[in-house]
């Protein structure tokens, strides 16, 4: 028995050590200082992790390209298709790109509380960077309570989509500017059978399908996240309210049932299948590269883009915005030239004009925006618009990923359906666990 | 005989059985191996990260048992054990009856078997995530195959992936449709019972389905035993089918990253697994999630202990007979 018990406390203090020593793994450059600049004659090699795939992968391929004319010495090695469970796992295994491309802003309060994106002040100060090139928004989502650690690659912005042809055919004149706009307007596009089943939706009010998502419907209704001391403010902030009961209202237009028969029948978001595609739905909300898309799969679509619909009058030309960040991993073995990369990506006006343009997404920069090289239609002015504006709203930054916004969107979804009786009292039951969830994670 | 009991070994044999110990203990050493460093030490290391605050990157602290005591305040967890029970449950009789009634059929063909049984087996070699895709589309409602058909007798399909009520009952279906391992695994026992067994009962007058509930069942009794505790352990760990279902359900099966909202709809999908999922890689709290999969692991290993004794219970009763 004394054997036995020898043996299993052997056993526990060896997988403690071992697994001490796999939890330390990871570490490498210091974030202390900027790791020093390359020599023009220094040979190396720069990993960088993205999750573009296919026609996009190659387009950013071509933007890292640019670099070698700064630095020819440097070789660029794009490995495409690496989302951020393989980024923290490449972290805590050692084996780090020296540059990461992630599409989670989400995750940038991880990120930058973990210390799994190295701080980029020290490079920022020593280069005198000039921030104030980006807009405040953009600046927001790519730091953490001041430790900023990633630096934006170019933007997406959301904005309203509307079907042309389906306007003028129900007298809808002019795009709608308020929600109550958009109520009536959506009550007029909407066509339904005889049964009663719906063949066309004006407006789909369903949380968490397509871009329905809390954070960018969140700036239409000037709802805020956090109160002045840091808590959850669904309760407090009127937005929400509003937000829930505009939605609310839509769905007993339609009926939920049908409404639900309606929308499990469309396509996937990314599809060609979607539902603004087959003319299934006349009004949505939705990023500038939509206009891509529309302009690829449904080239029969007459579409129009305006700034969403708002709560009220003043706040007309709000937006959502996030988009690509770029960080060093800790770990990094060459932070000096990847910071050097990072820098020519987020600042270097010909490349990210040349890189909007590829895979039409807003440029992050005000000089990239002004640049006559950009290729702006009518239906992406909106979005540039927007961009230039100083009403931009971006992703909430906390330390639990997604979590504050799945809590969102499942209580609203919740309360759509009729299930949740007090509204107030749900909502400060969501805060309440979101505020746990933040303290429970200690940062 | 006695004279011998109380004697030492010649050192000679001594040696010869240590060499012996030696040998065998080399070629298990592979596998010995192998079993400390993949299950023992992740399993190990799972219970000492669940008393620690560890986010992945930096080094875990320890928290006692906060994290354990957070449990009974997440309202998502209790949800989650909730679909993972009803999946253990629904899941494990349906896999079950199905893969016997399947194979109980295919044992009685007479023609077309290998046909039947590769077309049966087919499915289950397809990638879970193929897999689920192609049973989403089929079940899509407005204009699915399914919907289809059903719409020729006048029926709606239900909204299989969008409904709460529906979207387990769905996901079991394509548990079922991919369950053909279990299916050969039963088949092969059928086949394996004594044909005399089948003659002596036919002499005393049983008809089919009394040869098969007096025959058949019980001597595949074993086999049986371990398809349950195989859907059950699968039932716990029930994963992909239940992303890709909400995602799909949700629209958004082909976006990436934290715009896959899982668990929809109404968090009907979020099975205890996808929760920990969630926990450990998009909340970054591994060591909730630890502690989670510790949990897990405890209640998979009582269910099993419960079933494989259950089962050599069954077997020594078989083996002793009436009386025994």
């Amino acid at each position: 028995m004394r054997k036995h018990t020898r043996a299993a406390l052997l056993c526990v203090a060896a997988a403690l050590t071992l697994t001490a020593c796999a939890a330390g793994k990871g570490g490498g450059s210091s974030t202390d200082g900027a790791a020093a600049a390359p020599g023009k004659d220094d040979k190396l090699t720069l990993t960088v992790w993205s999750n573009y795939s296919d026609r996009e992968y190659e387009e950013v391929t071509k933007a890292l390209k640019t670099f070698n004319k700064k630095f020819p010495n440097i070789e660029i090695k794009h490995e495409g298709s690496q989302d951020d469970d393989k980024i923290t796992a490449g972290i805590r295994s050692g084996n780090t790109p020296d540059v990461a491309l992630s599409f989670t802003t989400d995750n940038i309060g991880q990120f930058c509380s973990s210390g799994a994106f190295q701080a980029l002040k020290p490079y920022i100060d020593r280069d005198k960077v000039d921030l104030n090139q980006i807009s405040p928004a953009v600046r927001e989502y790519t730091e953490y309570k001041g430790n900023r650690c990633a630096m934006p690659m170019l933007t997406d912005v959301y904005a309203m989509y509307y079907n042309k042809d389906m306007m003028s055919a129900a007298g809808v004149t002019n795009p709608p500017k308020t929600m109550d706009e958009l109520y009536d307007a959506a009550t007029k596009l909407t066509k339904k059978a005889p049964n009663g089943d719906i063949e066309v939706a004006g407006y789909l009010p369903t949380m968490g399908f397509y871009a329905n998502r809390p954070t960018i419907l969140a700036p239409s209704y000037d709802a805020a996240w956090e109160t002045a001391d840091g808590k959850s403010a669904l309760a407090s902030s009127p937005g929400w309210t509003e937000m829930m009961k505009f939605q609310k209202k839509l769905v007993d237009f339609y009926g939920y049932d049908a409404l639900e028969r309606f929308r499990a029948g469309l396509g996937q978001e990314y599809s060609a299948d979607h539902a603004f595609h087959q003319g299934k739905i006349a009004i949505m909300m939705d990023g500038e590269y939509r206009t891509a898309f529309l302009k690829a799969q449904a080239p029969q679509i007459k579409f129009g883009t305006a700034p969403f619909p708002t709560l009220k009058a003043d706040q007309y030309g709000t937006a959502f915005t996030t988009g690509t960040i770029m960080g060093i991993p800790k770990g990094a073995k060459n932070p000096g030239a990847a910071w050097e990369l990072i820098k020519h990506l987020s600042f270097d006006t010909d490349t990210i004009v040349d890189l909007a343009n590829g895979i039409k997404n807003v440029p992050s920069t005000k000089a990239a925006m002004e640049s006559s090289k950009l290729e702006v239609d009518e239906q992406f002015k909106t979005f540039i618009d927007l961009a230039k504006s100083n009403k931009l709203k971006g992703n909430p930054v906390t330390p639990i990923g997604d979590a504050h916004i799945k809590a969102v969107t499942d209580f609203s979804v919740s309360y759509q359906s009729g299930k949740v009786p007090d509204l107030q009292a749900g909502l400060k039951e969501v805060d309440k666990n979101i505020d746990d969830q933040i303290a429970k994670s200690g940062k | 005989m006695a004279a011998t009991l109380g004697a030492r070994p010649a050192p000679g044999r001594g040696r010869a059985r240590a060499r012996h110990r030696l040998a065998v203990l080399g070629f298990m050493a592979p596998a010995i191996i192998g079993f400390v460093l993949f299950f023992g030490y992740p399993l190990v290391a799972t219970v000492v990260f669940s008393f620690t605050k560890y986010d992945l990157i930096n080094a875990p602290e320890f928290n006692g048992l906060d994290n354990y005591t957070f449990m009974f305040k997440d309202p998502l967890l209790i949800k989650a054990i909730t679909n993972t029970l009803w999946f253990v449950v629904v899941l494990t009789i349906a896999r079950t009856v199905f893969a016997l009634g399947v194979a109980s059929v295919i044992a009685r063909l007479k023609s077309g078997v290998g046909l039947i049984r590769t077309l049966c087996y087919l499915p289950s070699l397809a990638p879970p995530v193929a897999a689920t895709l192609v049973f989403f589309m089929v079940m899509r409602p407005n204009g699915g195959p399914l919907d289809s058909v059903l719409g020729w007798f006048g029926l709606d399909s239900p909204l299989w992936f969008s409904d709460p009520g529906w979207a387990k009952p769905g996901i079991t279906a394509i548990m079922l449709w991919i369950s053909g391992d279990l299916m050969i695994i039963i088949l092969a026992a059928i086949l394996d019972v004594p044909q005399e067994q089948y003659e002596a009962a036919e002499l005393d007058g049983a008809g089919p389905i009394r040869r098969w509930w007096h025959v058949t069942l019980p001597t595949i009794s074993p086999v049986l035993l371990f398809g349950v505790v195989n859907s059950v352990i699968l039932a716990l760990q029930l994963f992909t089918q239940a992303v890709v279902a909400g995602s799909a359900g949700s629209g958004a099966a082909d976006a990436t990253g934290s715009t896959k909202y899982l668990g929809f709809p109404d968090n009907s999908t979020l099975t205890f697994p996808v929760y920990l999922y969630t926990q450990g890689f998009r909340y970054f709290d591994m060591g909730y999630a630890a502690a989670m999969a510790t949990v897990l692991f405890i209640i998979s290993f009582a269910v099993t202990i419960v079933l494989v004794q259950r089962m050599r219970k069954n077997s020594s009763a078989e083996e002793g007979g009436p009386g025994a």
